[in-house]
């Protein structure tokens, strides 16, 4: 069963040394992995991202601080029912007023699209109906945003309003009027998506068990924040070209949809993305302020811009869904899983966004690191008149992910297992395959729990601190990329371009999303690693459809791996004419030259040598001018064959375990998070410092789902249903510095046998066990399970007192 | 972003100018401090005044310092939060309030938001601080632009919270404020500045301006203490405010105490019947939990500020708890005549 590249026993990973560079780090490594890291100048190495300063000086330009002469600005009308019908929008007096230059609606944008070409079922602007209060209806595009405010107020839209469903049980369970037509007669419109399926024999699994132990869990949903707001700017020219720049993370599936929704040939529309000020999953797909902009330039011929407000950020969304979710766990009495269910119901919101691929993530990505003999999952997605829930972070298998690492710690409590040895007990391996049949090669989890274990002193504090504190264990797993493309097709998921001057400075073509995570800065990495060349000598030009390749995006975790494939491809290309050219000069063979340091040197002979831009020359002279493309696709053979197989499925899996320690107020139900120990296996970390900021940026994002977020809405009773709780940053409250626990990395390296250099992801895995190991903390420390979130001081507050009462303790 | 809407911005450079102004303009107008409060209002178009007065100029506005004889402390309504809560005389004489000026919003508030703004921070609400999109969709409340109240459904009266971190303890201090009006100076003790209607809780007209706190020093035996609670360790506004002041004899023996408990409705509330608990004992475990059921039993929030308002109830018991902990604890404010540090 095994795929391509495991023929080779990975050796044992290892924990990197804070501030340790590749070189050193591996005094006692065998084989591949200390060849590669005693011969890597600078992978491995902490350095700066290349956008460091201009972004920390104020000089990156971000799409809110582009203005084109000419520039009219956009604003959009927004419904202020949860569910209704249009009836009839009248913009006649938006239109008559002065400064307006153009106003459109729904149906001047009469096409569906949506990210999953399954469930396509968005409008730029609402056509027959509006689903959430916040849903567009009209736009807008005048001289300033003062004007296009006051047009907004002069749009007349008679509505007929439909009951609202806030509840996915109540949702799935009504008969209609539905959110949506169901796209099968008989369908039930209020469901995106059932997915059920089964791996083993589960009841047999059941039944040899000594324990299970079953649990109700709830995860409240939450929003991404990014610091920017989404922004976008369309320009139509007279020659019937369109660009639109915008702050997105899937430039690419941007242009597909413009074109394909405003019928536009695509080899006329650019879209560019300029540096992007957080995104986190919430930039991953197409919204109405990019077709409207490019809607309203095509009508009035001049530049329009919108931005969002902060609200309009909360009403678009897409971040994690709420799921109410049921396990049931059996082991053995000791403590190796025999079996696991889970019935799952996700409060999607009003539209489908990624909703298709959340449904099967929700069960598909529990499979590892633990092994599973017999496992079953029955997911169903609802709609409900709310903003659409999407991918945030760690997509789907958040959610799950700490209600499963909460079944364990009650096994382990009633099992009287120490937690970190039960998930010991049970660890899946490496090259090996999941019981739901994908492909698991390099796995450093063992060296995670470890790394934890070790660095949080644990055997000293679990179960052994005073009332009020205590120490929690959990561990993940996350996928490098997904296997497949949202649409189908055979091409390769990453391409870049290498384009080298005379002067030696190497221009690189990336189609990659920079949102903050460093992929720029990891393409340049590589460069100057393949050729030799310093890194001020290297310029990244990035996310433009008319000039780069197509990359997919910045989501699940894929750009380094798959990315950094592909610029290793068209580096070593380059690297072999650079070579031939030189070696031909010197009368040596090419294998001969080495390109470092900014030289051409002959193995051997260091005093033979040449500047790298006379290399780069003579290889010009040689070749023709010097170029070269790399591109990446995913290995074909690393999942079943069964309906949904493929979804879940990733060339790599990254690893992670957390230990938190916290204090809990027993008084007031506070929970201080003192410190999270978090280590990962990120296969190679290519540069140290990034890798470490995407763990305890996600370490972070974790523990504030686990204490204070909640994207939540008002009910009827509380003045109008639907209407979103707190859409501003003051009473949507995510932690300041003054609340954030100390962090401590611990990178653990695989070295994986397919990643660039051996890497794998960081940015998205290293969020998970946050939460479950606050659960598991709390629960050491006041002896109370929070199975629902956020844990916030009222809901802690109220467990320790029903826990006093009597209750279940 | 969220647009300002028009206005015509002025700045006079005495009272008596921005009194003039203010009451030449009646309603079109409001004055302005820090506006740490009144610029966000004004986006969410909660005041859309045409003039706004700006008192940022007046320099007979700012300044700490103490009263002729010592036994005030005068403090200027335009001194900012972080420069009251930094103060050496606020921080020796009553460190509750210097802690409750350090705990308003954040750093960056603090260093726009003024003393005086923070006394007549308007009331908030979760119904209420929204944009005019959001109360569109809510059609309104009975606070501004409409009839009914979303918090106690039946109500003609407004709920909204008096959140300002630093009034609970100038009422427990006995200060008294200063205002200036068309109709000339006059002042009022801040025990009895607030009033109970959430649309407008203090009894200063649209066209008066707050220019002076005055507190008394006490003696050397006076204490204070201040408890905030939020979910955050900074930015957010107090979920309930507990302000405890007392009058200790050198054997520790309470001469007088005072509680004011805010954050739970439009008006602080100060806590009833203290006095006959405390006053001639010492301040131990048995007496502050009286203390502490007395303040429980006068105060029952709503829910005008989105937190579950059964747990904020319950901790004002172990707020005011604390609060009274800290103050038995804590070593005397330095009073008049007396050379103990703080």
């Amino acid at each position: 069963m095994s795929g391509r590249g495991t023929g080779t026993v990975a050796p044992p990973a290892r924990v990197r040394e804070p501030g340790q560079g590749a070189q050193a780090a591996s005094p006692n490594g065998s084989g591949r992995e200390a060849e590669i890291s005693e011969a890597l100048a600078t992978i491995g190495r902490p350095m700066r991202k290349i956008d460091g300063r201009a972004k920390g000086t104020g000089r990156a330009r971000y799409t809110d601080d582009i203005r084109l002469p000419g520039m009219l600005h956009g604003k959009i009308l927004r419904s202020p029912h949860p569910h209704a019908r249009i009836l009839a929008v009248d913009t006649s007096r938006a239109e008559a007023l002065e400064g307006v230059h153009g106003v459109v609606t729904g149906r001047d944008m009469p096409t569906t699209y949506g990210i999953i070409p399954w469930t396509p079922d968005e409008y730029p602007l609402c056509v027959d109906k509006v689903r959430y209060v916040g849903d567009g209806v009209a736009a807008v595009a005048a001289v300033d945003e003062d004007t296009a405010n006051a047009a907004l107020a002069l749009i007349d839209v008679k509505y007929e309003e439909l009951p609202a469903y806030l509840d996915p049980h109540e949702a799935i369970a009504a008969d209609g009027p539905f959110i949506h037509e169901p796209r099968k007669k008989g369908w039930n419109g209020n469901i995106t998506k059932t997915v059920e399926l089964a791996f083993g024999d589960v009841d047999r699994g059941f039944e040899g068990s000594d324990l299970v132990v079953e649990g109700d869990y709830f995860f409240e949903g939450t929003t991404h924040t990014p610091i920017e707001p989404h922004c976008a700017i369309g320009l139509a020219e007279p020659d019937g070209k369109l660009t639109v720049w915008s702050a997105t993370q899937v430039p690419h599936y941007l242009h597909r949809e413009l074109a394909r929704v405003l019928e536009l040939d695509p080899a006329r529309v650019r879209v560019v993305q300029p540096p992007v000020g957080g995104a986190f999953g919430g930039k991953s797909e197409p919204f109405d302020l990019e077709f409207c902009v490019a809607k309203l330039s095509i009508i009035t011929g001049r530049p329009v811009k919108i931005l969002y407000t902060r609200e309009e950020v909360f009403y678009s969304h897409r971040g994690r869904h709420p799921f109410h979710m049921r396990y049931r766990t059996g082991a053995t009495r000791d403590g190796i899983l025999t079996a696991v269910d889970s019935r799952i119901v996700m409060d999607g919101g009003a539209y489908a966004s990624f909703g298709l691929v959340t449904t099967y993530y929700s069960g598909q990505l529990l499979t590892a690191p633990y092994r599973m003999p017999a496992y079953r999952f029955h997911s169903t997605r609802a709609y409900t008149n709310k903003p659409a829930c999407g991918p945030k972070r760690g997509h789907g298998s958040v959610q799950p992910r700490f209600a499963f690492e909460v079944q364990l710690d009650r096994i382990a409590e009633a099992l009287d297992i120490d937690p970190i040895e039960l998930r010991r007990r049970n660890f899946i391996g490496s090259d090996t395959r999941t019981v739901n049949d994908l492909r698991v090669t390099s796995n450093g989890f063992l060296e995670c729990l470890d790394a934890v274990e070790r660095a949080s002193d644990w055997q000293h504090k679990f179960r052994r601190l005073p009332y009020g504190r205590g120490v929690g264990v959990a561990g993940s797993t996350y996928i490098t990329g997904t296997n497949y493309p949202v649409y189908p097709n055979d091409m390769p998921q990453s391409g870049i371009q290498l384009q080298v001057d005379r002067s030696g400075r190497v221009a690189i073509f990336s189609g990659a999303s920079e949102i903050g995570q460093g992929v720029d800065s990891m393409v340049t990495y590589i460069v100057a690693e393949e050729l030799g060349v310093p890194l001020e000598h290297i310029r990244v030009l990035a996310g433009d459809t008319d000039f780069t390749p197509v990359d997919l995006g910045a989501y699940s975790s894929r750009v380094t791996f798959m990315l950094g494939n592909a610029c290793i491809d068209a580096a070593r290309r380059i690297k072999a004419m650079v070579q031939e050219a030189v070696a031909e000069a010197w009368g040596t063979k090419p294998r001969e030259v080495l390109l470092a340091g900014g030289l051409a040197v002959m193995a051997g002979d260091t005093g033979t040598g040449m500047p790298l831009r006379e290399a780069f020359n003579l290889a010009e002279a040689k070749f023709g001018t010097l170029g070269a493309t790399g591109s990446y696709n995913t290995p074909r053979d690393v999942h079943g064959s069964y309906r949904g197989a493929t979804i879940g499925a990733s060339p790599a899996y990254s690893f992670t375990a957390h230990v938190a320690e916290v204090e809990v107020d027993p008084e007031t139900g506070f929970v201080t998070v003192e410190k999270i120990w978090i280590a990962h296996d990120c296969g190679r970390a290519l540069n140290p410092v990034l890798v470490e900021g995407q763990m305890e940026g996600s370490a972070y994002m974790g523990f504030a789902e686990a204490l204070m977020e909640e994207q939540i809405f008002k009910s009827a009773d509380q003045g109008r249903a639907g209407l979103h709780n707190a859409p501003s940053l003051l009473d949507y409250r995510i932690p300041t510095s003054l609340d954030t626990p100390a962090l401590e990395s611990l990178i653990v390296e695989s070295i994986d046998p397919e990643g660039p250099y051996g890497a794998k992801e960081a940015g998205e895995g290293p969020l998970h066990p946050s939460i479950p190991a606050i659960a598991n903390a709390i629960h050491d420390a006041v002896g109370v399970r929070m199975n629902s979130l956020p844990f916030s001081p009222p809901r802690v507050w109220r467990a320790i007192q029903a826990a006093g009462d009597g209750g279940r303790g | 972003m969220l647009r300002l809407h028009p206005f015509r911005y002025h700045r006079p450079e005495t009272v008596d100018e921005a009194v003039a102004l203010l009451a030449g303009f009646g309603e079109e107008a409001m004055p302005m401090a820090g506006g740490t409060d009144l610029m966000p209002n004004m986006k969410h178009r909660l005041f859309t005044p045409a003039h706004v007065v700006s008192l940022n100029r007046i320099a007979a506005m700012r300044g700490v310092a103490l009263g002729p004889s010592g036994q005030h402390l005068r403090i200027g309504a335009l001194e900012t939060l972080a420069d009251v809560s930094a103060n050496p005389l606020v921080r020796r004489y009553f460190p509750g309030l210097a802690d409750a000026a350090g705990l308003v919003a954040g750093p960056q508030l603090r260093n726009m938001g003024t003393i005086g703004g923070n006394v007549c921070l308007d009331t908030r609400c979760t119904y209420y601080n929204q944009t005019e999109f959001w109360r569109g969709a809510l059609g309104y409340c009975l606070k501004k632009d409409g009839t009914v109240c979303h918090v106690t459904k039946v109500g003609k009266k407004c709920v909204a919270a008096h959140s300002a971190d630093t009034p609970p303890n100038l009422i427990a201090l006995g200060a008294t404020l200063a205002l200036a009006g068309p109709g000339g100076a006059r002042e009022i003790p801040a025990a009895e500045f607030f009033l109970t209607d959430g649309i407008w809780n203090t009894r200063r007209a649209r066209d008066e301006i707050l220019t002076e706190i005055r507190i008394p020093v006490g003696g050397p035996g006076r204490r204070s203490a201040y408890r905030k609670l939020r979910q955050r360790h900074s930015i957010d506004f107090p979920l309930l405010s507990v302000a405890v002041t007392g009058d200790f004899e050198e054997n520790g023996v309470v001469e007088r105490i005072g509680g004011v408990v805010s954050a739970l409705g439009a008006r602080p509330r100060v806590v009833a019947g203290w006095d006959e608990i405390a006053v001639g004992g010492r301040l131990g475990g048995r007496v502050i939990d009286a203390l502490a059921d007395r303040a429980y039993a006068q105060c029952r929030p709503l829910e005008n500020i989105i937190v579950d308002a059964e747990w904020r109830r319950a901790m004002v018991r172990v707020h005011v708890r604390r609060a009274l902990a800290e103050l038995a604890g804590r070593a005397p404010s330095a009073g008049n005549g007396s050379a103990a540090g703080p």
